[in-house]
């Protein structure tokens, strides 16, 4: 088990480097640059400022000093926009947000996804099914940047119960709206899952033989059916807490949260490399981290995988 | 009074292509303590009456007529019924080992969780019965192998643990469904011994269900005939065997194979079971029977005694099939 982990992080070192390798190519064989703008910059002025951030020494150097940056100070380097800011800092800044209001947001998604799931499963053709299923799709039809803004009419101009907008360490009145926003279509795909694998489970003949047993139906489901229905869902839910911590643009954008998800999109409109790159980064190593805890809670959960 | 008294048991599935009648009015008593084989070939039904008394037919099956336990009514049971009967009364061995033991819990777990709810005690106590249980299915190191998930035991191991589980609350009736078609053969004769002894030493009545004849000659007293999902014949079975009284069982005991008779070919029925789409008419039967005629496509005379304790179903008498 040690020794799985040991190796899984082992090679998580080369993805990440050519993540860094790709996503720093790409970056550059895109035309313009961060300080590229409308008005041209005198060509001295456009000198030196490439020279400061080390633009002019050719591509094979810069990746080299960016990567020696990281291992050797964990110093993912200066914004190209944000004069005074390091990308350390505005990670720093905004990544507690949205690992705050996507944990939360995962985790009413995982209670109430598996629950209206499961529900749906056990009363399969009633008007519970229908309801948990017209729900789900509705939920995910409906995209959060249209979603957003409806909660905003609502609970803000309308009924003015929650602020419009802001952080404030996490209040929860701040909370609510982003929560919603952020958790409704995973909640609705893990419904989804849940419901689909749980009637396949239903169907297998070790939950007949826990029948058999007389054990009641609550017994049965909870007992024997809702480890093995569980499974599918689970490898669903790396990638998606992934996701979720690290934010959406659209929550950021419509609530003014602060968090990197709107960093995330403002880097790439503006060409800030670094900040680019320092997310895109955070991103790859959760995801890899992430994705390293499913295996092992497979392992956990099916006797039958052992690492 | 019987202890199981099928009367006139009727099973039907809504399927995307129609209405499958897989049971069409099976009538069948069992006694405390006796042995009875429901034989037939796959499809004619024969599952799905042990499913029905069990209240485990897929939730597209209907069961109409009648199963009395012990003089109870338990057909189509509520939950609150049924559950204290399973297990406790009556318990199932089912067809594939290899997948009906949970594969994600201990068989500690399993088998002990069986005993915690049904007879209340604690934890390590069922599982030092289920060990005993164990031990009385013939499995070495039961203490030891208790603790380990099913996919570490062999397919006959399997099935030996669902049996000690299946007699842990000693019920009154035992139904096994095929319990040896998915082991291989030497197997097979092990777990049919296995039973044998287990029925003698604890005394419940048995209902063996399975396609193949040979089995039941060795473990069954009484036998019942079962096609298109009709009785054909129910005998006792040595009779049977001697002196067969219906053109499928005639059919059945000829397709045996036979170690004394080397190197002729097998007799084997010509045709194929029936589709149980169509509404039951006439003899199931007739479509494959030398003997049929156009009133077996038509009718099927009800089944009567023709010597003590011995029932057909058949148009023909039994001097005109001689």
């Amino acid at each position: 088990m040690i020794n799985y982990i040991l190796k899984r992080l082992a090679v998580a070192v080369p993805t990440l480097l050519l993540l860094i390798i790709i996503s720093f190519l790409l970056m550059h064989a895109a035309p313009g640059g961060p300080f590229t703008q409308e008005r041209q910059l005198p060509a001295a002025v456009l000198a030196n400022l490439e020279a400061k951030y080390g633009l002019d020494q050719p591509l094979w150097r810069q990746l080299l000093s960016y990567v020696w940056g990281i291992v050797a100070h964990f110093d993912f380097g200066p914004s190209f926009i944000y004069k005074d800011r390091t990308v350390n800092e505005i990670i720093a800044q905004g990544f507690p947000v949205t690992l705050t209001y996507g944990t939360v947001s995962f985790v009413i998604a995982i209670l109430v996804g598996v629950s209206l799931g499961i529900a749906a499963a056990i009363r399969h053709n009633t008007w519970l099914d229908y309801l948990a299923v017209g729900v789900s799709i509705g939920a995910q039809v409906l995209p959060n940047f249209v979603m957003a803004p409806l909660l905003l009419l609502t609970f803000t101009w309308w009924l003015r119960w929650l602020p419009g907008g802001g952080w404030e360490h996490g209040r929860w009145e701040y909370m609510v709206m982003p929560v919603i926003a952020l958790s409704t279509s995973y909640m609705a795909s893990i419904a989804r899952l849940t419901r689909a694998s749980m009637l396949e489970v239903l169907t297998s003949n070790h939950i007949r033989t826990a029948r058999a047993k007389g054990l009641p139906e609550r017994k049965v489901i909870l007992r024997h059916a809702l480890k093995p229905a569980l499974l599918p869902v689970l490898s669903y839910l790396g990638p998606a807490f992934v996701a979720m911590v690290t934010g959406s643009v659209v929550v950021d954008f419509f609530f003014s949260t602060g968090g990197i998800g709107r960093s995330f999109v403002d880097s790439a409109l503006n060409r800030d490399y670094a900040v680019m790159l320092g997310i895109t980064i955070l991103v790859g190593a959760l995801t890899i981290f992430f994705n390293l805890v499913v295996d092992i809670l497979y392992g956990w959960i099916d006797p039958k995988i052992r690492y | 009074m019987a202890l199981l008294e099928i009367t006139d048991l009727s099973v039907a599935f809504d399927t995307q292509e129609g209405v499958v009648n897989a049971v069409n009015g099976v009538t069948l008593a069992l006694d405390r303590g006796r042995t009875l084989g429901i034989v037939g070939e796959s499809g004619s039904g024969k599952s799905q009456i042990a499913f029905s008394v069990m209240g485990l037919l897929a939730k597209n099956g209907r069961a109409t007529g009648s199963v009395r336990f012990d003089g109870r009514e338990i057909l189509n049971a509520r939950p609150a019924v049924i559950n204290p009967i399973r297990a406790q009364k009556i318990a199932m061995v089912f067809q594939d080992p290899m997948t009906s033991l949970n594969p994600y819990m201990r068989i500690s777990d399993q088998m002990a969780e069986v005993l915690v709810h049904h007879k209340g005690i604690g934890k390590s106590e069922a599982v030092a019965e289920a060990v005993r249980m164990l031990d009385a299915v013939k499995i070495p190191d039961a203490a030891g192998r208790i603790r380990l998930y099913p996919h570490e035991f062999s397919g006959g191991m399997r099935q030996r643990v669902m049996i000690a589980m299946s007699l842990l609350c000693r019920p009154d009736l035992l139904i096994a469904d095929e319990p040896t078609t998915a082991l291989d053969v030497t197997v097979q004769a092990q777990i049919m011994t296995l039973l044998g002894e287990l029925q003698r030493d604890f005394g419940m009545a048995t209902v063996l269900i399975t396609h193949d004849l040979g089995v039941i000659a060795g473990f069954c007293e009484e036998v019942l005939v079962l096609y298109g999902g009709q009785v054909m014949e129910t005998s006792p079975t040595d009779p049977l065997f001697e002196s067969p009284a219906h053109p499928y069982t005639r059919g059945l005991l000829a397709a045996i194979p036979r170690v004394d008779q080397e190197g002729e070919e097998l007799d084997a029925i010509p045709g194929s079971p029936p589709n149980m789409t169509r509404a039951p008419k006439g003899c199931p039967f007739a479509p494959r029977c030398a003997f049929a005629g156009e009133d077996c496509l038509d009718h099927l005379a009800p089944l009567s005694e023709f010597s003590p304790g011995r029932f057909r179903a058949c148009n023909r008498s039994l001097e005109e099939i001689a």
